[in-house]
């Protein structure tokens, strides 16, 4: 048992350290009353806090109806072409939702080949006809759903994997319908992944800047930035950002509250598998078609506009792409690393020893995926060049030797950052495939005296590995198309593709951004395949 | 594959100590884009033999790096892409006088610091442009007509969030004082023809596709139109015309993108000699090219381009007043209701 104790101390430790940066916001936040608030008040208060919500409603209803229909139909139901298309729908992942953005408001605006074409074809002018409005709040809703329904569908449909295909079968023996099957069985056992998931969907569209600052809707988000670029005023900005803060620890407690006395833990026999339930008849292609629309939206459409885009751009000639793409991936596969690596003793920590000071630590180590990017990494660049100051100082003091910062400025500032902010995503996957594993499985075989090691060796690992690669994937995408802290904690001379092609589109030359866009989202499929294949390659 | 991944780590690690073992390197921290100073700083190293480390990023963002690395700041020049952000930074005392006379002598007084923190590397302006045949340009006289409710409906101007709003509505506040200020930006707001939406492009082009006869934009997003080879973009400078604002009293408003040496410098000799190639003829005449921006310096002429434009007087207001302006100016916007 002792070697528990020294884990969720260690534990305590890490989670600590991540913690930091976030406390550092907290602080700033605390440390004095700005009057910018004030005027944040009189103003444009009451406009982010509207849209902010309205934001997290959409998001939430529309990550829902895309992704849990899909992942139950791939996981649970047999139709034509199901393999294909279940890889399929986790393709919008690999695309940033800037991206999107750009795309569908070069598509949909005024100015845009859809409504010319219709101003050509019918003789109308500007005005005459009615066209839907993408810069609106509705097109910020579905742009982040149709980029974000993949964390639920991923979420979802490993649990569904994972349920007991034999809970679903006794059900059907005892006379249950098919229908009320999925409300009865199917949807409650899955719903801490879905849930987990929706919560990954809202902090991310908590955190998105680049959607709704190009559509002009002003959220918390864009009132950071404004704070923060506008007045200079980082008290006031790390108010705005606690403001976040608290609803994401409402969020927390509404779907841990929810969940109260349930226990989520999967029966013995895993091996034990049942065939999935053949669709036949009309119900194919409606089950192809609702599984289809999702990534035709999210990623075809895209994807053919970027190409179009891209093939009229010179930008090819310009930029060293193999060169940035080698900085995005090895800069994603150590990210990926490092944040399951440190998510798995999280858990473990909370799992062996869930006192309540584990838990909490492990909370607000995790609570960074609903910060802005920017808000992080201004954390985290605090906290770094304090402790380089000291360090430098401490050398010149005992060796007189001066010399210039040691971790800030190099990629372990990145990486720092990075699990910060994505940690919430790792230990979100990891612990809900935790939680199906049920504890009498560790008693039962440190009963029949297994080492602790033995139990996760054996028994934990394979159980736990689609989790784990599940957390791996989204961590290593999301990392690929983050922008805000590489761009502002990356070395000299290291240059990603997101930062490419969102300098390309900050300057308003949107073709140019299409062909780093199109090597970003190449990078981003191909490991998406690779890890899906085998999340579900326990079924073929 | 395990060999090929930690020869890349040691790769990665390797460039970042080697950024420290040249004798001779310079530092930039620049939030101008790669594609827009990269080509320069390379032709830099060409003929100097000084490596030039880039690190591109948003203004404020670098500006608070700096600021949070302090004296040991690796940084020896900051590159911003206005004038408001070199304010700051001297404000926030991150930068040192670059003592360069050779600055001095060809840069004009009101594009550098009295300080000599900061200079201009090349100036852009911000007219107005006007749909022809829709309107007539002797109607349009000045930012200020703009407010005038005939032109209700049809005015496209970017959100207030960005600095070049910013900078124009500080410059009215200096030379208009807060009140008639006020009451230009609630004229402007009621006469947007839809809320602000997309960057200074998309107002041209939504001028084209009949959403406003008037749109306000820098001129390098109009010249990069001109200079393209797209029907759409040949279209919408086909369809607009530059009016030049305010020619009878203070001028067209003004930015300019600019250049300061860190206070924690240590490479303070090739910065200068940075900054001053960065004033040469064929540099300012790079950037007139590439990106449609007018020189700074007296005798650089500008682009073909920028010539077919004519010539304008621009506002002679000392640029460090748009800096000191800043938060009163977005203040402002924020109660006009300028989203």
């Amino acid at each position: 048992m002792r070697r528990f104790s020294a884990l969720s101390l260690g534990s305590f430790g890490i989670a600590a350290i991540l913690a930091m940066p976030t406390l550092f916001i907290i602080y700033l936040a605390l440390s004095s009353s700005s009057e910018v608030w004030g005027h944040l008040y009189q103003t444009v208060l009451g406009d982010y806090l509207g849209n902010s919500i309205g934001l997290m409603v959409g998001v939430t209803i529309g990550t829902l109806l895309l992704g849990v229909p899909s992942a139950w139909l791939c996981a649970c139901c047999d139709f034509p072409f199901r393999k294909t298309i279940s890889w399929l729908i986790i393709l919008p992942m690999a695309m940033p939702a800037y991206i999107v953005a750009y795309v569908y408001s070069g598509l949909l605006n005024d100015s845009g080949p859809i409504q010319r074409w219709i101003r050509q074809q019918f003789e109308l002018s500007y005005g005459d006809y009615w066209f839907v409005d993408i810069h609106s709040l509705g097109g910020a809703v579905c742009v982040l759903s149709l980029v974000l329904y993949p964390y639920v569908y991923l979420l979802a449909r490993s649990a569904f994997l994972q349920q007991r295909h034999q809970l679903n079968a006794v059900a059907r023996t005892l006379g249950s319908p098919f229908s009320r099957n999925i409300f009865k069985v199917a949807l409650p056992l899955a719903r801490p992944a879905i849930a987990a998931g929706v919560l990954l969907a809202l902090m991310e569209t908590m955190s998105d800047y680049g959607t709704v600052q190009y559509f002009g809707i002003a959220t918390f988000t864009t009132g950071i930035f404004r704070t923060y670029y506008g007045f200079g005023d980082e008290s006031a900005t790390a108010q705005l950002a606690m403001v976040l803060l608290v609803v994401v620890l409402v969020l927390y407690g509404l779907e841990k509250q929810s969940r109260k006395g349930m226990a989520f833990h999967a029966l013995e026999d895993s091996k034990q598998q049942s065939t999935p339930l053949l669709i036949s008849g009309w119900r194919q292609p409606l089950a192809q078609i609702c599984c289809l629309v999702p990534p035709l939206l999210g990623f075809f459409i895209p994807v053919l506009t970027l190409i179009l885009w891209g093939v009229e751009s010179d930008e090819w000639q310009q930029a060293s792409f193999v060169e940035l793409a080698i900085n995005s991936t090895v800069l994603a596969s150590l990210a990926a690393i490092l944040t399951v690596c440190i998510a798995l003793i999280l858990c473990y920590a909370v799992r062996l020893q869930p006192s309540w000071w584990v838990k909490l630590t492990v909370q607000i180590a995790s609570i960074g995926y609903a910060l802005p990017g920017t808000i992080v990494a201004i954390g985290v660049i605090s906290l770094l060049t304090a402790v380089d100051h000291s360090l430098v100082e401490g050398l010149s003091q005992l060796l007189g030797v001066d010399s210039g910062l040691w971790v800030s400025g190099t990629l372990v500032a990145l990486l720092f950052a990075f699990a910060v902010r994505f940690m919430t995503v790792a230990v979100g996957s990891i612990s809900s495939g935790m939680a199906t594993i049920k504890p009498h499985i560790d008693d039962s075989a440190r009963l029949l005296g297994r080492t602790p090691w033995q139990v996760i060796r054996q028994i934990h690992i394979p159980l736990l590995r689609p989790s784990v690669l599940t957390a791996a994937l989204i961590v290593f995408v999301d990392v690929i198309k983050e922008l805000p802290a590489t761009l502002i904690l990356r070395p000299f001379n290291f240059n990603t593709l997101s930062v490419r092609a969102y300098e390309m589109a900050s300057d308003e030359r949107l073709y140019d951004a299409g062909p780093s866009a199109i090597v970003m989202v190449l990078a981003g499929i191909i490991p998406v395949l690779v890890l899906n294949r085998s999340i579900g390659g326990g079924r073929s | 594959m395990k060999t090929k991944f930690a020869s890349m780590l040691s790769l990665c690690l390797a460039s970042l100590i080697a950024s420290s073992a040249f004798a001779e390197q310079v530092n930039v921290y620049s939030s101008r884009k790669e594609a827009l100073i990269k080509p320069l700083l390379d032709r830099f190293s060409e003929q100097t033999g000084i490596q030039v480390n880039l690190i591109t990023g948003k203004d404020d963002a670098l500006i608070s790096r700096l600021r949070k690395e302090g004296k040991k700041s690796p940084a020896d020049v900051l590159v911003t892409a206005d004038v408001g952000r070199l304010y700051r930074a001297k404000a926030q005392q991150l930068l040192q006088p670059h003592g360069s006379d050779i600055v001095t002598q060809s840069v004009p007084a009101k594009y550098r610091d009295e300080d000599g923190q900061w200079l201009g590397l090349t100036m852009r302006a911000r007219p107005i442009f006007y749909v022809k045949g829709k309107v007539d340009p002797a109607q349009l006289s000045s930012y200020e007509n703009l407010a005038d409710p005939k032109w209700q409906g049809q005015i496209c101007i970017r959100s207030s969030s960005n600095i070049y709003n910013q900078s124009l509505i500080a410059s009215m506040l200096e030379a208009e004082g807060d009140q008639a200020t006020m009451a230009f930006a609630k004229g402007l707001v009621a006469n947007m023809a839809r809320s602000p939406v997309g960057g200074d492009t998309d107002q041209l082009r939504a001028a084209t596709a009949g959403v406003c006869n008037i749109a306000i934009a820098n001129t390098y997003y109009f010249g990069r139109l001109a200079n393209s080879d797209k029907p759409a973009d040949q279209q919408v400078v086909n369809a607009l015309a530059v009016f030049w604002p305010n020619q009878d009293d203070r001028g067209t408003h003004v930015n300019i993108s600019g250049i300061g040496i860190t206070q924690s410098a240590r490479n303070k000799t090739e910065a200068v000699k940075l900054i001053e190639f960065m004033l040469t003829a064929e540099s300012q005449a790079w950037y007139s090219q590439v990106n449609n921006e007018y020189p700074v310096v007296n005798d650089a002429a500008p682009s073909a381009t920028l010539q077919s434009w004519g010539q304008f007087k621009a506002d002679a207001v000392n640029l460090s007043k748009l800096g000191e302006r800043n938060q009163q100016a977005v203040r402002l916007m924020d109660k006009a209701g300028w989203k």
